[in-house]
């Protein structure tokens, strides 16, 4: 039972992490059209803000947090206005290929301008450390992520339900030309959704790379592969859907790791794929996703 | 000098012209219909002078001034605005919610509340459903919500396309008898519709296009009484 109670903590801060990034791909995707696969180097750029602050100025903790998402914010924003708004408009091909190149540029940035190696982020001992909970022992790690990823979500939940402009956002993704119509500016809605894929890929990035201990030019890779396949699982475009998925993935993937026997372990991906695949075969539209709905 | 007027307008579809070289005027306190077959290019003519369909070429002033390549977020605030056709309300937004983005263009936020209380007394259907999705309200309830939704911006000229297609009969005496109303309390009325005499009816003045140009315009009771082959263009009598 207490196995069982720890493997749920993981699951639920490895799925939140997913979910983060999901949650951002969506909001782009249900704004603008585009996948966004430059979304993992957002992730990376915010896990060497994390080293910066730290090695350079041995910054604490909520600093090293605010380092991480604010330069998640500012990457995204940038990335919106240099690279994707001139290509606003244009076909799926057109933004998915611009993404890919945004996203090669960078890796190639960060191998040649900082390391290709991986650098090493220090977080306070505290982090590392074991507390029990009711009875069970709990990462500090997974603990934190926990609640960040709740709170994050919570507050985007307020932001979308109670806000004017987070109500624009939820009918720009429904009707974009009747959304203009109402008065809303087409730049600020997507710069809007590009500010929030950012600051929640800075959240992500900041428990990611402190469950691994460092960060090199390729890591925003894996994350980004795992909550694109956590968005296509929950309805492509869904941000509810986004989230479903990033957990469920999670989920899978750590009881798969968990209880696996250990022959089998190294087909873990290719287990947890199969799973997705089956999800997909039974509701092809996703888990909350419109089977009439856009693309 | 007219509130809107509009020449020499032509849209185009990459080879396809929809409408070519149309002048028209509305003039304040006015209904104005504009009348024809399907695909004749009267919601072209709406969406351009909207600034919806950039591709469009000629001259389009509000108040004499040029709104041309103007884009439509920016036209709201101007005064005008459009209830576009097939009501386009966001399905998964409650009623309230849809009101809330119509009255983005007012900046007076008690302008914006009046208007939302005196859009609560006229609907009454909606004030009882403002916390349903707007995807779950009949046709006609949503042909009311679109319009109550571009009211809520206060517009000087209001661009109906359609309003009564699809809709049963009680609805559509009730939209065109919600045209007379908003004349009568002062606002402009730039309609398109396929019900040519309901809307000849209580229309002042109108245009009528044949594949994308002018055929022919007067004052309503002018073209209801014409002659057969012009009563043709109009679609009367022809199934």
């Amino acid at each position: 039972m207490d196995l069982f109670v720890q493997q749920l903590v993981n699951a639920i801060s490895l799925g939140g992490v997913y979910a983060l990034l999901a949650l951002g791909l969506a909001m782009v995707f249900s704004i603008m059209g585009l996948v966004n696969f430059a979304h993992g180097e957002i992730m990376t750029l915010g896990g060497y803000a994390m080293w910066f602050v730290t090695v350079q100025f041995g910054a604490p903790l909520p600093v090293v947090v605010a380092a991480s998402v604010l330069t998640g914010l500012v990457a995204a924003l940038l990335m919106e206005r240099i690279a994707f708004r001139p290509v606003r408009g244009a076909s799926v091909v057109t933004m998915l290929l611009t993404s890919f190149a945004v996203s090669v540029m960078l890796q190639v940035t960060f191998q040649n301008v900082i390391s290709p190696r991986p650098k090493g982020v220090q977080l306070p001992p505290e982090m590392s450390r074991v507390i029990p909970v009711l009875g069970v022992e709990i990462g500090v790690i997974q603990l934190t992520a926990i609640v960040m990823v709740l709170v994050s979500l919570g507050l985007i939940m307020l932001f979308l339900r109670r806000t004017t402009l987070g109500i624009s956002m939820r009918a720009a993704a429904q009707d974009f030309s009747v959304a203009r119509l109402m008065g809303i500016h087409a730049d600020a809605v997507v710069a809007t959704a590009f500010a929030i894929s950012g600051l929640l890929a800075g959240v992500a990035a900041f428990l990611w790379v402190a469950q691994r201990g460092s960060v090199d030019p390729g890591m925003g890779l894996t994350p980004i592969i795992k909550a694109f396949i956590a968005s296509v699982m929950g309805g492509l475009g869904s941000l509810p859907g986004a989230v479903v998925g990033g957990f469920v993935l999670g989920f899978v993937e750590i009881m798969l790791q968990a209880w696996l026997p250990q022959a089998a372990l190294p087909f873990k991906d290719a287990a947890s794929l199969a799973i997705v695949i089956a999800i997909l075969l039974w509701r092809p539209q996703g888990l909350l996703g419109r089977a009439a709905d856009r693309v | 000098m007219a509130l809107l007027s509009v020449e020499h307008l032509t849209v185009a579809y990459g080879a396809i012209r929809a409408v070519r070289d149309l002048s028209l005027s509305v003039e304040a306190g006015e209904i104005v219909a504009v009348l024809g077959a399907n695909g004749a290019g009267k919601s072209s003519t709406l969406n351009a002078i909207m600034g919806l369909l950039p591709a469009s070429e000629g001259s389009v002033r509000l108040d004499g001034r040029e709104i041309h390549g103007t884009p439509p977020e920016r036209v709201v605030r101007l005064g005008m605005t459009l209830t576009p056709e097939g009501r386009h309300v966001f399905p998964r937004l409650t009623v309230e919610e849809n009101l809330v983005l119509g009255a983005i263009p007012l900046r007076d936020r008690s302008r914006a509340q009046a208007l939302r209380r005196r859009i609560f007394e006229r609907f009454p259907v909606l004030a009882e459903r403002r916390g349903q999705q707007a995807g779950t309200l009949s046709g006609g309830e949503q042909q009311q919500l679109a319009i109550a939704r571009s009211l809520m911006s206060g517009p000087r000229l209001l661009l109906l396309d359609e309003p009564s297609l699809g809709l049963a009969p009680r609805y559509v005496d009730l939209i065109f008898d919600l045209i007379l109303d908003l004349r009568e309390e002062g606002t402009t009325i730039l309609l398109v519709e396929q019900n040519v005499e309901r809307t000849l009816s209580i229309a002042d003045r109108g245009y009528v296009l044949v594949t994308g140009q002018l055929q022919l315009s007067g004052p309503a009771a002018e073209l209801q009484a014409s002659s057969g082959i012009e009563r043709a263009y109009l679609g009367i009598g022809v199934a």
